[in-house]
């Protein structure tokens, strides 16, 4: 045997096969580029077009139609035009004028009678309408001689943390957290027990927990990356404010980060193909998308449902964030969200170990 | 080195699944530093014997001793020993043959020096290429390089050259050899009886989960070759794909 050369230990660090394993999920994850796009790019460019679709700007002025083919019109008119939070268009025939509320191209038809008096065409079930009918109203009665008998007076504030993009971004996170941690456990693993590596590694004496703790180990790098890209973008270019401590919006990301391999490690605990898990991925994660409150509140859902939607890991994970990013809360502010997701956390890793096949 | 144990000894193996009898009381004892090959149809059991012989299957019942111990009482040091190439493994397509290798490496407390291994398995020059760049051949020979990383007493070959070119199998044949020469075990299985022929010094034809036949490669074809209907004239002799087909039938068997 002597041209075979044998090696035993001490090796190095990097021999280990943890290091290894790690490493190997390093690799396959950078060398793959669509991973690298959804990871970091995507949710990046999703809160670029959500920011810019739902910026902060002055809210619509309510466009107003009026009918002037009685006389008395000129008088309405200038009332509805000394109202600077208005826009105003006349229309010297009715079909005209009804062509343009149907069309939505007015909010409000406004037809003064010889009388003096007017009348309001709407459609009651749009807002929009209804917020017109009220100013345009206001100018009316006040072009007529009304006068408020309580004085009032205005302060106008514009309150970073209430804005969409603040709303938004940590529902983004929330839901990059969930995505990777899904994804990044269970495709890899269905992969893998699909081209029957795993069952190949099985015939080594590699350490099971070591290869699944490679897992864990490469989620905790990639998150951190992740989190710092998203939230470093969200604080430059938005200015999403950051209220509540750093160290804890970690433990709270890498909290939910772990509750998400877990469930990742669940979904890929006995699918034997990418295109079955692909399905049960979508299946886990579909309605947390919707109902976990990521663009937006959940408590627009009816309130039979709520008890539903807080238990959700996605809910509890935005939850917290929210809080903490925009409210400021500390830990204990937050306890009954890390007490649901570590909940799912035990829960989705006892129940993966013990559903788990390697091959 | 004198051993007192078989490199595998197998008595009345038996493996059923759902409602088929893979292994039906299979026997094999096999001596250490013996090339040994396992042949038979599709469906004979070769695969679910290979698998239960290297700890990935666990069999109904019977007795199973691999290099003197068993699965039940020295499972680590029993896969420290063993080198194992699967037939349906795909490697990761990302990873370059060094960093297959060196994760293989890894695992294993004793073994050998990637780039010695490489050599042995002519890659050197794909050292630093990814897997999904590799031939079949190529990839096939980084499979039995994953098997050699180990520094294995016992190599396990399931159908090592199926879908290789002439060049590629010679190739893999050299290596075979190589490793016997350093008195290791092989168990081989092969649907190529040119390449049992050649490589093993005995051969086991089984068939619907057991062994039909056991003996050399020339034994065999002595016992049934007055038997045999003459060879073809153009051949010389019979071969042991004449045995082979004379004792498992012409029927096809797909899987």
């Amino acid at each position: 045997m002597s041209e075979i050369k044998t090696s035993a230990p001490p090796r190095g660090f990097s021999d280990r096969s943890l290091v290894q394993l790690t490493l190997v999920r390093f690799r396959e994850f950078t060398r793959q580029p669509e991973a690298v796009f959804w990871t970091f790019v995507f949710p990046i460019l999703l809160a670029i077009g959500l920011g810019l679709a739902f910026r902060s700007r002055a809210p619509e002025r309510p466009r107003i139609g009026i009918l002037t083919v009685d006389a008395s019109a000129a008088k309405v008119l200038n009332s509805l035009k000394a109202d600077s939070s208005l826009t105003v268009r006349s229309f010297s025939t009715d079909t005209a004028a009804q062509h343009a509320l149907r069309t939505a191209k007015i909010a409000l038809l406004v037809v003064p009678d010889a009388a003096g008096g007017v009348k309001y065409v709407f459609d009651s079930q749009r807002s929009e309408s209804a917020t017109a009918r009220l100013i345009a109203d206001r100018a009316i009665q006040a072009g007529g001689g009304r006068t408020d008998p309580i004085g009032v007076s205005e302060q106008k504030v514009t309150e970073r943390g209430a804005r969409y993009i603040d709303f938004v971004i940590p529902g983004l996170l929330g839901m990059n957290l969930m995505g990777s941690g899904i994804w990044g456990l269970g495709f890899a693993i269905v992969d893998s027990r699909s081209k029957r590596l795993l069952k190949r590694f099985m015939a080594t004496p590699m350490s099971r927990a070591e290869f699944l703790m490679s897992f864990l180990l490469s989620r905790m790098f990639f998150l951190i990356l992740e989190v710092v890209t998203l939230l470093g973008f969200g604080v430059l270019a938005f200015k999403v404010p950051m209220r509540g401590s750093l160290v804890e919006l970690a433990l709270i990301c890498t909290l939910s980060a772990l509750a998400f391999g877990g469930l990742g490690l669940l979904i890929a605990s006995r699918a034997k193909t990418v295109e079955g898990v692909s399905g049960l991925m979508n299946f886990v994660m579909l309605p947390m998308w919707i109902l976990s409150g990521v663009f937006f509140s959940s408590s627009n859902f009816p309130n039979a449902v709520q008890p539903l939607i807080r238990i959700l890991p996605l809910t509890a994970v935005n939850d917290a964030l929210r809080l903490n990013m925009l409210e400021g809360a500390t830990l204990s502010g937050v306890s009954s969200q890390l007490l649901i997701i570590t909940a799912w956390l035990i829960a989705s890793f006892v129940a993966a170990l013990k559903l788990f096949r390697w091959r | 080195m004198v051993t007192t144990f078989s490199a595998l000894l197998v008595k009345g193996l038996r493996k059923s699944y759902d409602d088929v009898v893979a292994v039906d009381g299979l026997d094999l004892d096999m001596k250490v530093g013996e090339c040994f090959g396992l042949i038979g149809p599709n469906g004979a059991g070769k695969t679910t014997t290979i698998e239960i012989c290297e700890g990935l299957v666990e069999r109904d019942s019977g007795q199973l001793e691999v290099l003197g111990m068993t699965w039940e009482k020295d499972a680590d040091r029993l896969r420290e020993k063993l080198g194992i190439q699967l037939q349906d493994t795909q490697l990761s397509e990302k990873l370059t043959v060094a960093e297959t290798l060196r994760l293989f490496r890894s695992f294993y407390v004793v073994g050998r020096d990637i780039d010695d291994v490489i050599d042995s398995v002519e890659l050197r020059e794909k050292r630093d290429a990814r897997v999904g760049t590799l031939s079949g051949g190529q990839k096939q020979r980084l499979a039995i390089a994953c098997a050699l990383v180990g520094d294995p007493e016992l190599l396990f070959l399931d159908e090592p050259t199926t879908g290789l070119d002439p060049q590629s199998r010679r190739q893999l044949w050299a290596l075979i050899g190589n490793f016997k020469a350093n008195g290791r075990s092989i168990l081989l299985t092969t649907h190529y009886m040119d390449e049992a022929e050649k490589l093993c010094d005995r051969v086991a034809i089984a068939d619907h989960g057991h062994v039909i036949a056991l003996g050399t490669p020339l034994e065999l074809i002595q016992s049934l070759g007055a038997t045999l209907p003459e060879p073809p004239p153009r051949v010389s002799s019979h071969t042991l794909e004449d045995v082979f087909v004379a004792l498992t039938g012409r029927t096809l068997r797909d899987e």
